[in-house]
């Protein structure tokens, strides 16, 4: 089998899948812009705040520009994105907790 | 700390940081190489041309993109990169045999030179001996064992095949063009940040790594597609070949370890030539946070090393006790543990950073967690051999010799886990003789394993077997007279990079491990001669079968070399051990009543002229000079857009040419049938 024949497989969507992926990116994009700029609400809200639309932005793109699901054709990619996913969290929230007890132990934390 | 980066002069608008001065012509050593070097590949080069075979290895190699030439040109420059990794291990032991400072003095070696020869020797070992091995022996044998006719995307190969070759000649040109990095194989900053290091050796160490990183990347991507689409009709997963399995777990490590590479070098890399601050000591920049990245990569990349020769050691096991791989689907899942714990432990390599007790003691417990794994599979291959017909051929004498060393490393390896035991063990010779323990002794020998036992597949006749034990009992012998010292070394408190030592004791020692070295390269040189009395006696050691050890996989059931389409016609898989199955019912060399046209790539020059593009690039990004840069970064996007553009990339071989190669085989396996019957008759009236 060929690449080619391979590509043809996979599906391309709607356009109603499109729009409503835009309109969402785009909610999700404003929401912390809005938080920073307004100065509403406190820091440790505006972070939490930014993390989680940065976290849904992704899904947003995944379910509806990369066409992620749980139907059996798509089982590799998603298979795939949960390896990722898990993978990028073990870095991140490793390398932050290895970096915050380094900080504590040099003095270099404040 | 800005005024520190203009220690070097503003680069010259044509020419960059390059001047006549950049040329080490004041070393003799470097003269010499040079010189030999020059003389070496303008006859070869010559001898090319004389003969005429440019048009043909431009055709037949160059713009190929057939998996197998592929391979074997990765496994080729593996080679050459191999013997220049060891020649800087020579310089290395020789220099700490004789540098006790009361008795002869500091050795032969400056500090400064003796520093760019560790650094070289680390990075030529990894980046351009051990991962080109291992992906040229990918390249030739996991298409072939899952019945496929090609990789997924045989363009990218073909570049990622290049731009490898890039990073390596980038390295090369370091030797008599600038500097080499003095930093260590992985370049710490602030060690290798600009205010340390000003001159050229960290930019061709960054450059040099990230062109072939990528190529590595490309690969990874390649080969998880290959595998996981192009199986055979009736391959299951869990009947693929272990090798094969092996393989797919490290290219799923390589996509998801890979990117952490570019990143962090990038970053380096805009530390020293924009004036970031993302590694330096000051202005917010943090240096840990460099040591945390590179490792989160690196340990990954141990991984990526030593799971396919896991996967070698259980095809030859297998084979060569005619059995049935003991315990298939423990060693799977084995593998795949191995996979995601490789990117829990990644802090084991800075145990001493300072991170505190309980970040040391969780990444300790993962580490000896992970030893559980692999200790899983070394009894799954014992197992193998147990009531087997165990037929010791040299792979199986690499693998035997596996055996007695890995265990060896993995125990010390385990010892370096404890994190209190780390504080007095990291950065001595204890750790240096480890990791050799474990490349040497387990990546290593297991890709000679492999290289003996898919030789014949790949160029249609055997290695001379009895040459094959020699260097096998040599390399042995050798490693454990060269690295056992260094154990006792490291703890007799001997910390590694010595230019030169004053404690008259370690002397001995370091005597020692040199004359081991010396046996390594009585080994090399007997391997360097197998390769060549083997080409010499091609016609006595040809391959006629395609299955000359009695393999139970799928590339033993093609013609020994395949043809460029590898099968004829794609086989219906249904056991893990197809190829023993068909034998056992009879079905193996079995005619097809008709035959059909196939599809397949065709060569391309876009992969060799877009690395050489990157080359340009590279170069001129590591000498300051822009317009080349710009130059070079062209050509790369315009070359591509101009290969998308292409639409003759694919042709049909069509059925009355498939049936005239398969006729030529048939006839061969036939006339090899006749003297096999020939020599039994003879054999009886003896």
């Amino acid at each position: 089998m060929s690449a080619h024949e391979m590509h043809a497989a996979a599906a391309h969507g709607s356009v109603r899948e499109y729009v409503t992926g835009l309109i969402l990116s785009i909610v999700l994009t404003a929401i912390p812009f809005g938080v920073v700029m307004s100065g509403a609400a406190s820091e440790s809200i505006s972070i939490t705040l930014i993390l989680l639309c940065a976290a849904a932005q992704v899904m947003v793109q995944l379910v509806f520009f990369l066409h992620m699901n749980t139907s059996s054709e798509q089982w590799w990619n998603t298979m795939t994105a949960a390896f990722a996913v898990i993978l990028v969290a073990i870095l991140i929230v490793g390398s932050i907790w290895i970096m915050r007890h380094l900080n504590h132990n040099m003095l270099l934390g404040h | 700390m800005a005024s520190n980066h203009t220690i070097v002069t503003e680069p010259h608008i044509l020419f960059g940081k390059l001047t006549l001065d950049s040329i080490p012509y004041h070393d003799p050593i470097l003269v010499t190489t040079f010189i030999v070097v020059l003389i070496g590949s303008l006859g070869i080069v010559g001898s090319v041309i004389y003969f005429g075979k440019l048009k043909y290895l431009w055709d037949e190699w160059i713009t190929s993109v057939d998996h197998k030439k592929i391979g074997i040109m990765y496994i080729i420059t593996a080679l050459i990169m191999m013997l220049r990794g060891f020649s800087d291990a020579l310089l290395m032991r020789s220099q700490q045999a004789i540098a006790v400072a009361d008795s002869s003095g500091a050795g032969y070696l400056p500090p400064e030179h003796y520093d760019q020869i560790f650094t070289a020797h680390g990075v030529i070992m990894i980046f351009f001996v051990a991962m080109p091995f291992i992906v040229g022996l990918m390249n030739i044998v996991v298409p072939l064992q899952i019945g496929a006719r090609d990789v997924a995307f045989p363009f990218l190969n073909s570049l990622s095949f290049w731009l490898f070759v890039v990073g390596a000649l980038m390295l090369n040109i370091s030797l008599f063009l600038g500097e080499f990095a003095a930093t260590g194989w992985l370049a710490y900053p602030p060690l290798s940040g600009l205010e340390y290091s000003p001159w050229v050796g960290v930019d061709y160490w960054l450059w040099a790594l990230q062109i072939s990183g990528i190529g590595t990347l490309l690969t990874g991507v390649n080969f998880v597609v290959t595998i996981l689409r192009m199986r055979a009709p009736g391959m299951k997963l869990m009947q693929m070949p272990v090798f094969t399995w092996t393989s797919l777990c490290a290219n799923v490590l390589i996509v998801a370890a890979f990117p952490i590479l570019t990143v962090s070098l990038t970053l380096l890399t805009l530390d020293r030539y924009i004036g970031t601050h993302f590694f330096t000591g000051d202005m917010g920049g943090n240096q840990m946070m460099y040591v945390n990245l590179i490792w989160a990569w690196g340990h990954p990349e141990v991984y990526i090393l030593i799971l396919p020769a896991f996967g070698i050691f259980s095809e030859v096991t297998a084979t060569f006790s005619r059995k049935r791989l003991f315990g298939y689907t423990a060693l799977i899942w084995a593998t795949a543990c191995i996979m995601l714990l490789s990117f829990v432990v990644w802090l084991h390599h800075f145990f001493t950073m300072g991170a505190g007790a309980s970040v040391n003691a969780f990444f300790g417990i993962a580490t000896m967690i992970i030893s559980i794994p692999t200790g899983v599979k070394l009894f799954n291959w014992l197992f193998t051999m147990y009531r087997g017909q165990v037929e010791y051929s040299s792979p199986m004498w690499w693998t035997v010799a596996f055996f007695l060393t890995f265990a060896i490393g993995g125990a010390t390896g385990v010892m370096l886990a404890i994190p209190a035991a780390n504080f007095v063990l990291h950065n001595s010779l204890f750790l240096v003789a480890h990791f050799h323990n474990v490349i040497i002794g387990g990546a290593l020998f297991g890709y000679f394993a492999g290289f003996t036992y898919w030789f014949p597949k790949a160029t249609g006749f055997m290695l001379d077997e009895k040459l094959g034990k020699w260097a096998c009992s040599l390399w042995t012998v050798g490693f454990f007279l060269a690295f056992m010292p260094l154990y006792v070394l490291g703890f007799m408190g001997m910390t590694r990079r010595l230019n030169y030592y004053d404690n008259p004791v370690w002397n001995a020692w370091l005597i020692v491990a040199a004359c081991g070295a010396l046996i390594v390269l009585c080994g090399i040189l007997v391997q360097l001669y197998q390769i060549f009395a083997s080409i010499r006696d091609q016609r006595k050691n040809r391959d006629h079968s395609g299955d000359p050890w009695g393999g139970r996989t799928l590339e033993w059931s093609t013609s020994s070399p395949p043809p460029f389409y590898n099968f004829a016609h794609l086989p219906q898989v249904r056991d893990r051990d197809h190829w023993h199955d068909m034998k056992e019912n009879g079905l193996a060399w079995q005619r097809p009543e008709a035959y059909q046209r196939i599809h397949m790539p065709r060569n391309t020059w876009a992969g060799v002229v877009i690395s050489g593009f990157a080359m340009m690039m590279g170069f001129a990004m590591v000498w300051h000079i822009w317009w080349m840069a710009a130059l070079g970064t062209a050509g790369m996007i315009a070359s591509w857009i101009i290969h998308a553009f292409l639409n003759d990339k694919d042709y049909y071989v069509e059925a009355d040419e498939v049936q005239a190669i398969e006729d030529q085989r048939y006839r061969r396996l036939e006339a090899a049938d006749d003297r096999v019957e020939e020599a039994d008759v003879v054999t009886i009236s003896v």
